[in-house]
C-alpha cells in the first residue's frame, strides 16, 4: 500500500481542476458551467482525501464529508435559480443573462 | 509495476478522460453522464486511498443524488444541443487556455517544489484506520458534532430556499 508517490494524486487533482476551470470559462450553458464547478469541488476533495490517507489522519475525510454536504445544498439552490431564470428568459445561456450588468 | 499502480493509472485516465469529455460535449445530457463516469472513477481512487466511507458516500450522494437532480433539471428544461461549444468568442478560448495552463503550472510547481512525499512515512495500518466508517463516525459525533449539526441546518435552509425559488410566483 501507498507505493504510489503522493505527487501522482496531486497532479491528477490539479489537472482535473484545470479542466473544470476551462469548462467554466468556455461553456455558455449555465447547467454545464455548474457541472464544471462540481468537477472542481471533486478535484479539491481528491487532494484532501490523498493527504488524509497519506498522513493516516481522518480529519481530511471529515472535511470532504462537509464539502459534499455543501455541494448538495449548492446544487439544490443553484438548480432552483436556473429553473427560475429559465422561466423568465426561456433559455439558460449565460451570455444572455445580464440583468445585473449595466 | 504492481496491481495498485495499474489500478491507479486506469482510474486516473478514466477520470481525466471523463472530465475532458464532459467539458467538450455539445449535448448537456452527455456531459452529465460523463460527469457520473468521472465520479465513479474518483470513487475507485478513494478506495485505492483506503477511504472506504468517502468512496461509498461519493457514489450515493454525488453519482446518485446530485447527478439525478442535474439530469432531472436537464429533462425539465428540454434544451437543444448547442451548435458549437465556443460560440463566436475567440478571445475567450485563448483566455481560458492561458488561465488553466497557469493554474496547472502553479500547482505543479508547488507540488514538485515543496516535495510533499519527503516528510511522509506512509503506514498502511494508520491509513486504513483513518478511512473506516467507525473512525469517521466517531470523529463526527464527538469532536465535530457542532459542524455536523450546522451541516444539517444548512441542508434544511437549502431545501426551503430551493422550494421558494422554484415556486411559480413570488408574493
Amino acid at each position: 500500500m501507498n507505493n504510489i508517490p503522493i505527487e501522482y494524486y496531486l497532479i491528477l487533482s490539479a489537472l482535473m481542476f484545470a479542466v473544470g476551470i476551462t469548462g467554466v470559462l468556455i461553456r455558455r450553458n449555465a447547467i454545464v458551467v455548474f457541472m464544471s464547478i462540481e468537477l472542481m469541488l471533486n478535484s479539491a476533495n481528491l487532494s484532501l482525501v490523498t493527504f488524509s490517507s497519506y498522513l493516516g489522519n481522518s480529519i481530511g475525510q471529515i472535511f470532504v464529508f462537509f464539502v459534499m454536504t455543501v455541494a448538495a445544498a449548492e446544487a439544490a439552490v443553484g438548480l432552483a435559480i436556473i429553473i427560475a431564470i429559465f422561466r423568465n428568459k426561456l433559455n439558460v445561456n449565460i451570455d444572455e443573462i445580464n440583468i445585473f450588468k449595466w | 509495476m504492481n496491481a495498485e499502480l495499474i489500478l491507479f493509472i486506469v482510474f486516473a485516465l478514466l477520470a481525466l478522460f471523463a472530465s475532458v469529455m464532459m467539458v467538450t460535449r455539445k449535448n448537456p445530457v452527455l456531459s452529465a453522464v460523463f460527469l457520473i463516469l468521472n465520479f465513479f472513477a474518483l470513487a475507485g481512487l478513494y478506495l485505492l486511498l483506503n477511504a472506504q466511507f468517502i468512496a461509498v458516500v461519493q457514489i450515493i450522494v454525488y453519482a446518485g443524488a446530485i447527478m439525478v437532480l442535474f439530469l432531472f433539471v436537464l429533462m425539465l428544461l428540454n434544451q437543444r444541443s448547442e451548435e458549437k461549444i465556443l460560440n463566436g468568442k475567440k478571445n475567450l478560448k485563448i483566455f481560458a487556455i492561458i488561465v488553466s495552463a497557469l493554474v496547472v503550472f502553479q500547482l505543479a510547481y508547488i507540488i514538485f517544489y515543496s516535495k510533499p512525499s519527503a516528510g511522509l512515512a506512509p503506514e498502511l495500518q494508520k491509513s486504513v484506520q483513518a478511512g473506516t466508517v467507525e473512525q469517521i463516525g466517531h470523529q463526527l459525533y464527538t469532536n465535530y458534532v457542532l459542524p455536523f449539526e450546522a451541516a444539517g441546518f444548512l441542508l434544511l435552509a437549502a431545501t426551503v430556499g430551493a422550494l421558494i425559488l422554484a415556486k411559480k410566483k413570488f408574493e
